[in-house]
């Protein structure tokens, strides 16, 4: 049976952790609009050309509207992130999409995230003096990769140093859908949502230098600022954005650029190719996870196909970052590659909002890897490394590794 | 090299300033871009036309003068 007649399963299983699985490559040119079946079981389509992903992110009438009864459902148990209650109370589209969006949005600005570049470095070079004190091989993904990003982001919300580890319980019950029952991943919502509730009460009676803060001094609805569930709901939506992502892809990115040691030595010879390095990895990645899911409201045609009204259509970013059409040798890691428009973050309106500090949290850890740890290897072939199996994020179980 | 920006379509990713920041800057109260230098110098016309090549809102637009 070829591609285009049988249904494939999806998300596309990989044999190796750091590698694409084969089916993208024959989709991209035989199939790009493609029939999958979910873990769910309902039936969606999925776009795997760099053009169709982009325009379709890009295009409002395939909307984030998930929880329309004729929406295919990601996996048994709902839509997770995709569709809680939670995320309907940030506008999701037009104008007051966009105004929410300006409102937050500032806090994420290239400049903003320039100024926690100190703050960022001394969180990675205590992280590694730790990791480093514990002895060798360790967990990169545990001592580095998984702390920053919450520690970041705790830093932005005003939340004391004292209840990061319970930040980083909560993201992860809330994102990982394999390790908790469903009792503790409500358990830790709740306890999240009330320790939020608190946060913001205690920041309208006094207010501190942080985003919540700032929300709260636009004023309510009619001054033009947010209501107080949705204060408090974007502070939630920051960490659960924020987290999981940058934690894996920093150990996914460390991995990638180990796994052939030359590209760590050209990044120890000439660190002004972070930034593109960064990008580069970005691109690769294999393993990011779910893609994004949209919902048609009416009928529309992509990619010389007519998908009716109804349709739930699957991005997948990762195959469409390999597309050959766009990409010169796009298997092949080029640590130079510029202009490097990859689909990592989205693209349009809905792009990720949060891509500035990601990007700058990356660099900021490969900076300080190549400076305090120049010797830095995988500690296991890298064809051992395994997958975190689960629907939203993509990630290493492990990431071992030596100096 | 002509640049010209559209607001509207701007979401304030701060890619450009990331890579350009001599050529744009975004603004302090809703991040959203700024256009610094409308006819931005030769040594910076690659890394505008990158950033205009990466641009997740497609806003930046560049054009050549003869």
């Amino acid at each position: 049976m070829s591609l285009d007649e049988q249904v494939l399963s999806y998300p596309i299983p990989s044999d190796a952790a750091l590698e694409p699985p084969a089916e993208w490559a024959e989709l991209r040119s035989k199939c790009p609009v493609a029939h999958v079946k979910l873990p769910s079981g309902d039936q969606a389509t999925l776009l795997t050309r760099y053009e169709d992903v982009k325009r379709v992110l890009a295009d409002p009438r395939f909307t984030r509207q998930l929880n329309a009864p004729d929406a295919a459902r990601l996996s048994a148990e709902g839509n997770g992130v995709f569709n809680s209650e939670m995320a309907q109370i940030i506008p999701d589209g037009g104008d007051e999409h966009q105004h929410w969006r300006r409102l937050v949005g500032k806090w994420f600005t290239a400049k903003r995230m320039a100024a926690l570049r100190p703050s960022m470095e001394e969180i990675a070079e205590q992280l590694i003096d730790d990791m480093v004190k514990c002895g060798a091989p360790g967990d990169l993904k545990a001592g580095l990769g998984f702390p920053l990003p919450v520690y970041v982001i705790c830093d932005m919300l005003g939340v004391p140093a004292a209840d990061r580890e319970r930040f980083s319980y909560w993201s992860d019950a809330l994102l990982n859908l394999t390790r908790y029952s469903r009792a503790e991943m409500e358990a830790a919502q709740g306890e999240f949502f009330q320790y939020m509730a608190d946060h913001v009460a205690a920041r309208r009676a006094e207010a501190g230098d942080d985003v919540l803060s700032e929300l709260i001094a636009a004023g309510g609805p009619e001054e033009g600022g947010l209501t107080d569930i949705q204060i408090l709901v974007t502070g939630m939506a920051l960490l659960v954005a924020g987290h999981e992502t940058t934690a894996n892809m920093i150990g996914k990115m460390v991995s990638m650029l180990l796994a052939d040691r030359s590209r760590w030595e050209r990044l120890l010879a000439d660190p002004s190719l972070i930034r593109t390095a960064v990008e580069e990895t970005l691109r690769l990645d294999a393993n990011s996870g779910f893609g994004l899911p949209r919902y048609l409201r009416d009928e529309i045609e992509v990619g010389g196909t007519v998908l009716p009204r109804g349709t739930t259509v699957v991005c997948s970013m990762a195959a469409a970052n390999r597309d050959e059409s766009v990409f010169e040798g796009a298997e092949e890691m080029d640590l130079r590659r510029s202009p490097n428009a990859h689909l990592a973050f989205g693209v349009g309106a809905h792009s990720c909002l949060g891509q500035a500090l990601a990007r700058t949290e990356l660099q900021v850890v490969l900076e300080v890897l190549l400076r305090k740890l120049p010797s830095l290897e995988l500690a296991v072939p890298a064809e051992e490394l395994e997958r975190v199996e689960g629907l939203a994020v993509g990630g290493l179980r492990t990431v071992p590794v030596r100096w | 090299m002509r640049v010209t920006v559209d607001e509207d379509k701007c979401c304030g990713a701060g890619q450009c300033v990331l890579i350009a920041p001599e050529v744009f800057d975004q603004r302090e109260d809703d991040g959203i871009v700024m256009l610094l230098e409308h006819e931005p110098g030769e040594d910076r016309h690659v890394a505008v036309r990158e950033a205009a090549a990466v641009c997740p809102g497609a806003a930046i637009e560049v054009s050549d003068k003869a």
